[in-house]
């Protein structure tokens, strides 16, 4: 019985000791030496009593990351994945939210002062010495394991709150097993794919790749993060890898075409593309599917909450470029539906809120309760048991063919360059710099811009030397308007709508 | 024209300081996705055609190199 995903890995590793799992630009891992490893690190983490624990993976993108990973749950920890390019004050909110008082990380990694003053950070590295020195690191885990259940947490992916506080997507072993199930027997995958992986490991797109190659025996090839500039040797690299699947964000695949990357390179090998955590062009869809007619393409669609997807569309049939590509139906053993105002089941073509139920749902946000009630709520239709759905806060409807289209979204959320944010997160980090009065933050989806208006004394540099030690890059204003005083509507409230239609007259 | 590509720049990178810096590309203060919108940008500002291939460090090191490149491909 799978029931954690500790199973793929020593199912894996009995079928494929010998062969190369994952790699990175300096290191490959087999299936026995990820097993070893990181049994060895998680016997060494079981001092700690971290069951059902956060613990915290502070490295670059690597394959050492993936033995944290497991390495957390043999100890029965679930992983915090970081962003180290973030600011020390954001992984500081991050952590002191859930708790964690452990963070992984490699020998080779530089770990600022303020974080290994907070925190108890341990290397792999000597872990898994110490693991090795134990005689019994094998029982322990067995005996651990016993305890484990496909209800206890994975991980934990942290995304963009309104608040300015981070909310903490708490996923389980079910979860991610139903996930996995599900999207290697769609795509019918093998231990013949090589994926090249793009999405980062604080991101859970991530978690196909991975989860995928431990439960099929594929290989996954980490793509060394400068060739998402390089479009040519971007190609090259999978050619080079003979990858034959790829799941990446439409930014990455708009940008090969817009820079005419065919006319010089095509990927030979490549056989699926998934794109998935943003909306894809269909005009530069179109471009790809011109250049490499052979490819079967899928649009995945599905937030964080719900195990990163709920439905997904499998291209078969022809799109005019100014027609959007629908995100489809739901997955197996999932249910997706569009929920009017009112609450009802919407079947024909009106807009609605798309909902999701199944056990992709998450378990809630870590250490938030209200947040969860908010967004996890009981079946509207009925009170006969207790039923969660999750309220996307997308906006959907159906076309002609019966498939959901997205539409936009409900609320402040945007997608900015693939990355989820809450624009109440910004606007928060700003009215906290000296000198700023009131601000808003609204998008210019036009020109992919966030653009801060605020009240207050203080020049565009000033603010942004205050921000840029409080959020991560992706979420510093791009555009800044001082204004004497912001516009109100008619309910008292900072008018948004009229902010953003300003910035659409002018460009 | 240095002073437009400057305003194109800083409004991608708020947090640059674009006189300053001479190893952009290789420090990586610019990467992937700046890069990307970068390039998009000047060719919408001003007209030029930029390919896979101007992608390329050399290019994008500095302030004068990219200025340099958009004034190769001005007409």
């Amino acid at each position: 019985m799978i029931k954690s995903v500790l199973d793929y890995l020593d199912n894996t590793a009995a079928r494929f000791p010998n062969k190369v799992g994952y790699t990175d630009e300096n290191t490959s891992l087999t299936f026995e030496e990820l097993r070893t490893k990181s049994s060895l690190i998680g016997a060494a983490l079981t001092e700690y009593s971290l069951v059902r624990k956060p613990v915290a993976v502070y490295m670059k993108k690597r394959v050492e990351q993936i033995v944290a990973f497991l390495a957390a749950r043999h100890a029965g920890a679930f992983y915090v994945p970081l962003d180290i390019d973030s600011p020390f004050d954001r992984i500081d909110r991050i952590l002191s939210g859930c708790g964690a008082e452990i963070i992984l990380t490699c020998a080779d990694e530089t770990v600022t002062e303020e974080i290994s003053s907070s925190y108890r950070v341990l290397c792999i590295e000597d872990l898994e010495k110490r693991g090795g020195e134990k005689e019994d690191a094998d029982k322990v885990l067995t005996d651990l394991r016993r305890w484990q259940i496909d209800t206890d947490p994975i991980y934990a992916i942290f995304t963009s709150g309104s608040t300015g506080m981070p909310k903490g997507v708490l996923i389980s072993e079910r979860s991610a097993i139903n996930f996995t199930e599900w999207w290697c027997e769609t795509f019918e995958f093998t231990d013949e794919e090589i994926f090249a992986n793009q999405t980062p490991f604080y991101f859970d797109a991530s978690v196909k790749d991975i989860y995928a190659t431990l439960r099929c025996g594929a290989t996954m090839h980490i793509v060394p993060q400068k060739l998402f500039s390089l479009p040519v040797k971007l190609v090259e690299f999978l050619n080079e890898t003979k990858t034959n699947c790829i799941d990446w964000v439409p930014s990455v695949l708009t940008m090969i075409v817009n820079f005419k990357t065919f006319d010089k390179v095509k990927p030979q090998y490549l056989k699926k593309i998934m794109f998935l955590g943003e909306v894809m062009p269909t005009k530069q869809f179109n471009q790809w599917r011109k250049a490499l007619p052979e490819i079967a393409y899928a649009n995945i669609y599905g937030p964080t909450e719900a195990t990163g997807d709920c439905t997904y569309y499998k291209v078969n049939r022809e799109f005019s470029d100014d027609e959007p590509i629908p995100i489809g139906n739901a997955c197996e053993n999932t249910e997706v539906f569009l929920l009017s105002e009112e609450n009802e089941i919407i079947t024909d073509d009106r807009m609605g809120e798309i909902c999701v139920r199944g056990c992709s749902l998450a378990l809630g946000y870590y250490n938030d309760p209200e947040k969860t009630a908010q967004a996890f709520t009981q079946h509207p239709l009925h009170s006969h048991y207790p039923e969660r759905i999750y309220h996307t806060g997308d906006l959907g409807k159906y076309n002609q063919y019966g498939e959901i289209v997205y539409i936009s979204r409900k609320d402040a959320q945007i997608k900015h360059m693939g990355h989820r944010i809450e624009l109440g997160e910004i606007e928060v980090a700003l009215s906290a710099v000296e000198g700023v009065g009131r601000a808003v933050c609204v998008y210019h989806k036009i020109a992919n811009r966030i653009v801060a208006f605020y009240e207050g004394n203080i020049t565009d540099k000033e603010i942004i030397s205050v921000l840029r030690d409080k959020l991560p890059r992706y979420m510093l204003p791009n555009r800044f308007c001082q204004l004497d005083k912001l516009p109100v509507n008619a309910n008292g409230k900072i008018d948004r709508v009229k902010l953003t239609q300003s910035l659409e007259e002018t460009k | 024209m240095k002073e437009k590509v400057r305003s194109i720049l800083q409004e991608i990178l708020p947090d640059v300081d674009f006189d300053a810096e001479t190893a952009l590309f290789d420090d990586g203060i610019i990467e992937s996705f700046d890069v990307i919108q970068i390039m998009s940008e000047l060719m919408d500002s001003f007209s030029i055609d930029l390919n896979a291939e101007d992608i390329e460090p050399e290019n994008l090191n500095s302030l004068d190199a990219i200025v340099a490149l958009v004034e190769s491909r001005l007409p």
